[in-house]
């Protein structure tokens, strides 16, 4: 049963325990975190040129508003949103625009994206920033998310889903728990472990800013247990913040164990009521808890319904690093132009962990990490796992970047040619969410794209499990990939013909109708020629009941024309003389009487 | 022979009343058009191009729905619209024209060239080109279904077709074919190792 329950045991900043789920399959993987997370984060160095994308996250790119040839400050907006779902791109150093133009993209496509291209200057001088709003917790929901959507901060666990928008689920769905990711559970990266270590306060200024734009009950920040001494200072910075008291005695010689400076017990002692309703659990490392609906199922034993969100369930899931990016937003004003990023792989010479300015290139970081060494399989940005492969290293940075990886051919062998399915059933077992993967392998192989979505390929989370225990090497997540791209490109293509069927029906009613508009015009045109010979036989048909209808139209016609004044003369005598002596009613009824016998006279009238 | 009569007479009697519920359901179940080419026209990309040889998608999918014409006569619907009639109707999958699938495009008039003479505006299926008698026209990107039928009315030749460049937000993943991966360029650079030749497995990949 995938909803088997497991009592584990737990320990949390506050001493409670904690039960915990389990999600279905998962895999045990290398964890190869030691070759990145032993060394001390470091500041990238600031690189002669930035390159930044206009498009970081997901939705409308923004709209650049800077010119080539102008200066611009640190921090200051070089993209405005376009539309909700949308983010800011603010400059990450100081220097000259050289050009708006379109780069390649750390994307696995390798198309190129409009990018805005800064010389840095070196000066790394900064623009004026937004007032920090110090008192948050009386501060109003919608202006914190304001300065949350203007400080350009999106998700930075790797979708980049523009904060703001998640962070305002809206009123049916009210949030009952806001869930903190800290698990990184791919292989290789270590960057919201040492974020964690290093920047625990700032990470609970952030949960405490996020609980009161949500109005959560509670917040669970998952870290899994291979994280001891991330876990020991959130929770360190957890009680230090509800309490003000410091917990645990660091280990000598740890890289965060000097991190409650002086400076962060002043703070503490503030007292932040929001702390109190943190609480930091430890998980069981197993690839994939780091997954949005894996880590809730663990954390509260929910499942977000198929195709929907976690908010559905009352709960909202951030990253640590976007946790981060909200407290520098809103208690200092900064806008997210920078992040941690692991450079790491048996393919660089010195793999570390550094403070990243967004628009560097992949390049640079390389070389600040001692360059490659040996021979390389492939360069990956983001993980071993959910990373896409990349072809060239001039790639810029993004706020979604999380990691770059240069492997060597023995950690990335190549495993041939992919060997028939032999209907094992062991990707099946390892999916995290559910599926049949085999099935959807063979549809989408098909190209029967519809039968694929009857398996849920939407809740594929792209995971990799089920491609990783495959016996025969089948690359079963490029399958999907294809697959869900496929889906989309033909559901966009019927709309595009159903819009297209609108407007060629639409055009056709509008001929037709301008068709029959100048047929009726064409009668009427007729209609009033014709009575010159037609009119007059009804008129004399009416007043002598002997019309010659071969007589002379002409004699018909002033005949007619003759009558038709000889009645108006007596309907007109008529009418004073019943107005002159009679009462008004008498003379109303017989104007009324008259009137059938002016009708025609006036419609006559119309024709000439 | 009064069995024989009553028999008669029983079936005669239920013939009549299923006659009468026959008729009387085929007027109150009565269905407009073809529904049938109501599928296919569903299909069909709605283009108005006429490649196929009929005035219109509409006209084509009531002849494919009626058996007269072959399914794979519609180049811009391409391979996809041809395997969805033929699962559709039934019919064996046909072979496509010769001519290759052309990537989407889109038409744009030459500013310095246009007269203003209004006659790819009647041409036009979808009423993407907007302008008037003597002044410049323009297309619709959003609207224009890349038909190409306001290309030859065109008095100056004008207009030319432009393909859509592909962004992040249509750019689909390849079907998978196994290559040996090409190292990363800048690897090359700085090692040269030898790379040996990308295997195409393409045909083994169908077989």
């Amino acid at each position: 049963m995938f909803s088997l329950l497991k009592k584990r045991h737990l320990s949390n900043a506050t001493g409670r325990k904690r039960k915990l789920w389990q999600f279905h399959g998962g895999v045990h993987l290398p964890e190869e975190k030691h070759l990145s997370n032993g060394k001390p984060l470091r500041d990238a160095p600031l690189p002669a040129q930035l390159v930044i994308p206009l498009q970081q996250h997901i939705g409308a790119p923004a709209r650049a508003c800077v010119r080539v040839g102008e200066r611009v400050l640190k921090g200051q907006l070089i993209g405005e949103p376009e539309g909700y779902i949308s983010a800011p791109v603010h400059a990450s150093s100081s220097g000259l625009v050289s050009a708006i133009e379109p780069r390649a993209a750390a994307h696995p496509s390798g198309l190129q994206v409009p990018c805005v291209v800064i010389e840095t200057d070196g000066a790394d001088q900064w623009a004026e920033l937004p007032e920090p709003i110090m008192d948050y917790q009386a501060a109003d929901a919608a202006t914190l998310r304001q300065r949350i959507r203007d400080c350009g901060v999106v998700g930075m666990g790797g979708a980049s889903f523009p904060s703001n928008v998640k962070l305002n689920p809206g009123a049916d769905q009210p949030i009952d728990t806001l869930i903190i990711n800290g698990v990184e559970c791919e292989p290789y990266i270590s960057c919201d472990d040492l974020l964690m270590r290093g920047q625990a306060a700032d990470i609970i200024d952030g949960i405490s800013i996020m609980l009161r734009v949500l109005g959560a009950k509670q917040c669970l920040v998952g870290i899994e247990d291979n994280k001891p001494e991330a876990i020991l200072a959130m929770q360190q910075a957890v009680v230090l913040a509800a309490t003000g008291k410091v917990i645990g005695r660091p280990r000598a010689g740890e890289t965060g164990s000097n991190q409650i400076s002086a400076k962060q017990i002043v703070k503490g002692q503030a007292r932040n009521a929001f702390a109190e309703r943190i609480q930091v659990v430890k998980i069981p490392t197993l690839y994939p808890s780091g997954g949005e609906k894996q880590l809730i199922k663990i954390l509260t034993g929910k499942e977000v319904p198929s195709h929907g969100i976690p908010a559905q369930v009352g709960i909202v899931c951030q990253n640590v690093g976007t946790a981060k990016a909200v407290a520098d937003a809103v208690l200092r004003g900064q806008p997210l132009i920078e992040r941690l990023v692991t450079v790491s792989g048996r393919g660089v010479a010195h793999p570390c962990n550094s403070r990243v300015r967004v628009g560097s290139l992949a390049s640079g970081l390389i070389a600040a990490s001692g360059g490659y060494r040996g021979a390389l399989a492939k360069l990956v940005i983001g993980g071993p796992m959910m990373g896409f492969r990349v072809d060239s290293d001039a790639l810029p940075v993004t706020k979604a970047t999380n990691c770059i990886l240069a492997l060597t051919p023995e950690e990335s062998p190549d495993s041939g040619e992919p060997l028939a399915c032999i209907r094992c059933g062991r990707c099946a077992e390892v999916c995290p969410a559910n599926l049949l993967p085999q099935q959807m392998y063979w549809h989408a192989r098909a190209k029967n794209l519809d039968k694929t979505q009857d398996y849920n390929l939407f809740d594929c989370i792209e995971c990799g499990c089920c491609a990783h225990v495959c016996p025969s090497h089948i690359p079963l997540v490029q399958y999907y990939r294809y697959a869900k791209t496929e889906s989309w490109a033909r559901e966009r293509e019927k709309r595009a013909s159903e819009h297209a069927r609108e407007r060629h029906e639409a055009r056709e009613a509008r001929i037709e109708r301008l068709e029959r508009e100048r047929q009726s015009m064409l009668r009427r045109k007729k209609e009033a020629i014709a009575p010159k010979s037609k009119a007059p036989k009804a008129a004399a048909s009416t007043s002598t009941g002997a019309a010659n209808d071969q007589g002379d139209p002409k004699k018909t016609a002033i005949e007619a024309a003759r009558k038709r004044a000889a009645e108006k003369k007596a309907a007109a005598a008529k009418v004073v003389a019943s107005t002159s002596e009679a009462a008004p009613k008498s003379a109303a009824s017989q104007a009324s009487g008259s009137a059938p016998a002016s009708a025609p006279v006036f419609a006559d009238e119309d024709q000439h | 022979m009064i069995t024989a009569i009553a028999s008669i007479g029983a079936i005669a009697a239920l013939a009549a009343m299923f006659g009468l519920l026959l008729g009387y359901s085929a007027i109150r179940f009565h269905v407009e058009g073809d529904p049938v080419a109501d599928q296919v026209e569903v299909m069909l990309p709605q283009s108005q191009c006429g490649q196929c040889g009929y005035p219109g998608c509409r006209p084509y999918a009531e002849a494919v729905a009626s058996g007269e014409a072959e399914i794979s006569l519609c180049l811009p619907g391409g391979e996809g619209a041809m395997l969805a009639m033929a699962e559709l109707l039934g019919r064996e999958p046909a072979k496509m024209g010769e001519i290759a699938e052309k990537p989407k495009c889109v038409a744009v008039i030459d500013e310095q060239t246009c007269i203003g003479c209004t006659k790819c505006l009647q041409a036009c299926p979808v009423d993407a080109i907007v302008g008037a008698a003597k002044q410049l026209h323009g297309i619709l990107r959003s609207e224009c279904t890349g038909c190409e039928l306001c290309r030859a009315p065109c008095p100056v030749n004008s207009i030319r077709m432009e393909p859509i460049p592909e962004t992040l937000a249509t750019w689909k993943w390849p079907f998978p074919t196994y290559q040996r991966l090409p190292l990363p360029a800048a690897a090359r650079i700085e090692h040269a190792p030898s790379v040996s030749a990308p295997v195409e497995l393409e045909q083994r990949e169908a077989a």
